[in-house]
């Protein structure tokens, strides 16, 4: 997935719509599959990039072999009886509802009744202090801001002091999913080996009959991206809405998505050189490491080798077609989220350029002429230094490149938008075609359903029965009972046969009716 | 009645175990973890639970010691019987306070947080009762009949019965002298392995060995689904959404 971070417009309408098909449950209410953050900030859960915390991800050992920041198996079978560093409850946030009920049931008074917060762990009233997005739209501001270990990083490694003076305060928001890393260390920490890497697409999955709840994937993730289900005590994280992109839906979060920023494609990559590239040395080169161990699916070479495998042929196709392998290796503006962690995270990012165009215009220039703008890439409201620190880690040439050539779209578009035949040299600049800039500028503002999400189906006959499969046959009443007390199964929450929770294959069509109907006749029945 | 103790129980123990275990697994995989409450509270736990494991760790070691290995063999090794009293005796005890300390910090954090006891269940409960009185029981056992130049020799009398168990053949008549806090540990120790399969103990047969002997990242297929008009796997039933 690619994520075009110069479109959101931070409307968590992804993450709503994410957690009311994935995480609608008891157990999961603090659990955000896909989250918005607002940079810079302190994300969620709070300050979880701080790996000298929180002990994601990978380093390199003495020898320069990989091993997980949260220490040897050894040491890790020897901890297990207590995680060291889990984040709890409060690192996210404590869950609440609101005690409605006195709404109605209060005695006759002067004063208003009013819901009180109820923690939905203690039943008790509490103080509501956080949540997952309690610092939205605070980027910039000086309590929070300078937690941001973002911020801290470009502070101690460049020297340079980001001010939040509220004149240069900038934001952006950081919509983020799992990554579905190509050497994902949740599954590498995961002591029962339930979480798997599926083959046939990437998609990292955990196994719910084969966790043991031993919490080692929610330390080795260093996006925090795995998350606890303290209900039925078993590991839950993203699952890409697999059943959706089996039969060739995009995601949940990528089908709302208000700005269509998200692009969905296949990726052919060498699964071989994955812990090759992975280990290079340097965390800067870490970008480049991934790059090239993507394949080229228009390489003869490269076809032969995937018939060979028996990769189908319509996966070919839409690896030819996708446009996530356009945004990363064709015109690389999209990069990764921190390939610092060594995981080679697999949702990636074009960073924003919005405010510059605005500043260098406020300074009476043009702002929309190639020369000014590169010029003005340096110095951007958003530093560059930060958003390396993201993307790139720390390394600014890269972000720099990415952010040269959306600005050559801007200058390339304006003048045949102004009826001026472009010099190409906008273009030249940032080593690409007037075509090629075209092309791109398609992909970014225009691009249909179609051309966004280019999903190739598991196989077809399995498609049509998964389909049909969702398609409801009792009552959705039948199964309200399944959200029942504590003690759901006899073993605790969820055990048992019965009450599984149940994944929610949604119906597009059937949905879609359901909510469009005017009366209730027109409503599929059950 | 001691027949029913010493020749019966422990056969009808180990079958639910068994049984219970293999039931388990079939039926109720998902429900097969250890139902963490870390994410409500990790300081106390970070402390009290490593020192509880690891201490009912050392002590189920100090069991198979006294009970499997014969005296002959410690005889062999040139571990005279006082040397074996004071080894049990103190090595026991250490692991039995480390056990029962822990647990006793567990059980209190339990109690007192509020996140924690609300996802404590009756399960959970019974279980914590008989898991606590085994471990008590023993360690009260072994204080009360032990002083640091003699303490009950039970490898004459308990260590040869479990053994018998083992050869299909139990001597109960050797459990006919043993002191009665000795049988009372036993027996409430007997009830607790009934009960692992049936609570949350049973995360204790899902120690995570092969951790070290695979590979770092597990790839799976999908595989090949089922044929359509089968019923849906695991997991897959519709939900009427």
């Amino acid at each position: 997935m690619v994520m075009n971070l110069d479109k959101c417009i931070g409307c968590h309408t992804c993450s709503v719509t994410c957690k009311q098909t994935w995480t609608n449950r008891s157990g999961m209410e603090y659990v955000w599959f896909n989250n918005v953050e607002t940079r810079p900030g302190l994300g969620y859960p709070r300050r979880y990039e701080d790996q000298d915390t929180w002990r994601g991800g990978w380093v390199l050992n003495r020898r320069g072999q990989l091993k997980l920041r949260q220490g040897s198996r050894w040491w890790k079978l020897a901890s297990i009886f207590a995680n060291p560093v889990l984040p709890v409850l409060k690192d996210y946030y404590e869950p609440w509802t609101y005690d409605y009920a006195h709404l109605t049931n209060a005695p006759l008074g002067d004063d208003y009744p009013v819901a009180a917060p109820r923690s939905l762990v203690t039943g008790k009233p509490m103080e509501v202090k956080w949540s997952s997005n309690w610092d939205d739209d605070l980027g910039g501001g000086p309590e929070l801001a300078p937690l941001d270990p973002n911020v801290e990083r470009v502070r101690d490694e460049v020297g340079e002091r980001i001010t939040f003076a509220f004149e240069q305060t900038f934001m952006f928001y950081l919509p983020r999913i799992c990554e579905h890393c190509l050497n994902p260390a949740c599954v590498a920490a995961c002591p029962s080996g339930a979480i798997y890497k599926r083959t046939e697409d990437g998609i990292v999955l955990v196994d719910q009959d084969g966790c043991r709840g031993w919490r080692q994937c929610v330390t080795g993730c260093p996006y925090k991206k795995v998350y606890f289900n303290h209900r039925t005590g078993k590991a839950e994280k993203c699952t890409f809405c697999y059943p959706r992109v089996e039969v060739g839906l995009p995601t949940v979060c990528s089908e709302t998505c208000v700005g269509r920023l998200r692009y969905l494609g296949v990726m052919l990559y060498d699964a071989d050189r994955v812990t090759a590239a992975a280990s290079v040395t340097d965390d800067k080169d870490l970008y480049q490491a991934q790059l090239d161990v993507f394949l080229d699916p228009d390489d003869p070479e490269v076809q032969r080798a995937a018939e060979r495998d028996g990769i189908a042929h319509e996966w070919l196709e839409a690896a030819r077609r996708s446009p996530v392998r356009d945004l990363i290796s064709r015109y690389r503006v999209a990069l990764p989220l921190h390939p610092e962690y060594r995981t080679l995270p697999m949702v990636w990012y074009i960073p924003p350029l919005s405010p510059v165009v605005e500043a260098v215009s406020e300074s009476g220039r043009d702002g929309e002429d190639a020369g000014n703008l590169f010029g003005a890439i340096d110095a951007l409201r958003i530093p560059v230094e930060y958003l390396a620190q993201l993307f790139t880690a720390g390394d600014p040439v890269p972000v720099r490149a990415a952010l040269d050539r959306l600005a050559a779209m801007r200058s390339h578009m304006r003048d045949l938008n102004l009826g001026r035949q472009p010099d190409g040299s906008a273009a030249g600049a940032v080593g690409m075609t007037g075509d090629e800039i075209e092309e791109m500028f398609r992909l970014l503002a225009v691009a249909k359903y179609e051309d966004r999400y280019v999903i190739p189906t598991a196989a077809q006959a399995d498609a049509r029965r998964l389909e049909e499969s969702a398609v409801p046959e009792t009552c959705s009443l039948d199964h309200q009972d399944e959200q029942g007390a504590a003690e759901g199964g006899p073993f605790g929450a969820g055990s048992g046969r019965r009450s599984l929770p149940l994944v929610t294959v949604e119906s597009f069509h059937a949905l879609r009716r359901r909510q469009t109907a005017d009366r209730e006749e027109e409503v599929p029945g059950p | 009645m001691s027949t029913l103790l010493w020749g019966a129980l422990p056969y009808v123990v180990f079958a639910l175990l068994v049984s219970g275990l293999v039931w388990r697994y079939r039926y109720d995989r998902f429900g097969w973890t250890t139902r963490s409450s870390e994410i409500y509270e990790s300081r106390l736990l970070n402390i009290a639970s490593p020192m509880f494991h690891y201490g009912i760790l050392f002590v189920l070691v100090g069991h198979l010691m006294g009970l499997f290995v014969p005296a002959s063999w410690t005889d062999a090794l040139g571990l005279s019987e006082h040397g074996y009293h004071l080894l049990s005796l103190f090595g026991g005890t250490v692991a039995g306070l480390l056990a029962v300390a822990g647990i006793g910090m567990l059980v209190y954090r339990r109690r007192t947080n509020s996140a924690v006891f609300r996802a404590t269940t009756r399960n959970d409960k019974l279980m914590y009762v008989v898991l606590v009185g085994a471990i008590v029981a023993g360690l009260v056992t072994k204080l009360m009949h032990s002083t640091l130049s003699h303490g009950y020799d039970y490898r004459t009398t308990i260590a040869p019965w479990a053994r018998s168990l083992f050869r299909l053949h139990p001597e109960v008549s050797l459990m006919d002298g043993v002191p009665v806090s000795y049988r009372v540990h036993a027996v409430i120790g007997m009830v607790l392995f009934a009960l692992i399969p049936f609570t949350r103990l049973v995360h204790m047969f899902s120690a995570p060995v092969q951790y070290l002997f695979r590979p770092y990242i597990v790839y799976r297929s999908r595989g090949s689904r089922e044929l359509p008009g089968a019923p849906p796997p695991r997991g897959w039933e519709g939900v009427g959404s």
